[in-house]
């Protein structure tokens, strides 16, 4: 639903790394995106194509590696991937607490020229 | 022909929002203001629960401030300011969620010459808000037995991130079919510790509770400019902190 700014936070962040680099144009950037930073994958490449065009960041390919919510069983220690209306652990019933897998949200890496 | 060059970033998207929202938090820390994150969907009565908080906030010797975010209009900010609430109105027009460079922005404008609690009232949702820090101390959470008892499990990081959970409209609990175990259950398993407060901003039962937490909370921040104790504060370090 924030896709606009949070598009145009990315661009600024690969343009600084591009010029920090001494390099004339971002090829590339690689997103790493759990499902719980409610961003919409889908429509990132509508907002960049809108929002890169001038910048260093023109043309480049965006490419996101999307991470699945996972949960930690407080008994047993299993990680695992949250039902419908159950945190309950499949291996042992236990309940299953929150993890930082699936609130990744960051830029892992560019491709410059 | 240039090379193409792979750099590693390991930038968080968020973090130029994060950096700005410690610099609120500690601006108004120092003034011994504590700031509450208030948020929720639509209709669970998140203004109504700032007035109720608002009547037993007297006494406590802490002022309160509100920042009210609001997709349009500013309805809200009129009922508080004829409260003689000290508040401020953001227009977000569109945007779904209030981030730390819009409240950095009011809370310069603003003055704090008490010590007290900043109240920002979040646009009505209960996904977006969640993600975006704004320099909170508390991130108040208002659930509702209206909502049901299923939102823990369907909007798990907002009930993850609450430190202060109001579970509002307890009056209309013979109703309902609220089921307040299976509610707790997902509650604890998100958030093991996080107090939850049974209030109806109706009857305004149980609001007492809240504002002897928060006012705990408030009164642990330690001042740290003393512009009304010293007059020659601004020039220099002559007087030391006192922390």
């Amino acid at each position: 639903m924030h896709e606009y700014p949070i598009t145009l936070n990315i661009i600024k962040i690969a343009e600084k790394h591009c010029k920090e680099a001494g390099a004339q144009r971002v090829k590339k950037i690689k997103l790493v995106i759990g499902d719980y930073s409610g961003y919409v994958s889908d429509s990132v490449h509508m907002y960049f194509d809108l929002i890169g065009e001038g910048t260093l960041c023109e043309g480049a390919e965006i490419e996101i590696e999307n991470v699945k919510p996972m949960l930690k069983c407080s008994q047993c220690g299993e990680l695992f991937y949250k039902k419908l209306l159950s945190f309950e652990c499949p291996k042992c019933g236990g309940e299953g607490g929150p993890t930082e897998i699936g609130k990744e949200f960051y830029v892992e890496s560019i491709e410059v020229e | 022909m240039h090379d193409i060059r792979k750099i590693n970033v390991m930038e968080g998207i968020l973090d130029a929002n994060d950096h700005i929202a410690e610099h609120i938090n500690e601006h108004l820390s120092a003034h011994g203001v504590l700031v509450v994150n208030e948020m929720g969907a639509p209709g669970v009565g998140k203004t109504t629960t700032l007035k109720n908080i608002f009547k037993h906030l007297e006494g406590t010797g802490l002022k309160p401030y509100v920042i009210e975010g609001d997709i349009e209009s500013d309805l809200d900010t009129h009922t508080l300011k004829n409260m003689g609430i000290d508040t401020h109105q953001i227009n977000t027009h569109g945007e779904c969620h209030l981030d730390a460079p819009m409240i950095d922005h009011m809370v310069d404008h603003m003055n704090f010459d008490e010590k007290g609690i900043l109240f920002i009232e979040n646009i009505g949702n209960l996904v977006c808000p969640a993600e975006f820090s704004i320099g909170e101390h508390v991130m108040m959470l208002i659930s509702t037995v209206t909502e049901g008892s299923d939102k823990p499990y369907k909007y798990p990081l907002a009930f993850e991130k609450a430190d202060l959970i109001i579970l509002n409209k307890v009056d209309l609990i013979p109703y309902l079919d609220f089921d307040e175990d299976f509610y707790m259950k997902g509650v604890r398993a998100l958030n093991k510790d996080v107090p939850v407060f049974k209030v109806s901003g109706k009857t305004g039962e149980g609001f007492e509770e809240v504002v002897a937490w928060l006012a705990e909370r408030a009164n642990k921040l330690e001042v740290k400019e003393h512009h009304h104790d010293h007059e020659h504060d601004h020039h220099g370090h002559e007087h030391h902190h006192h922390d």
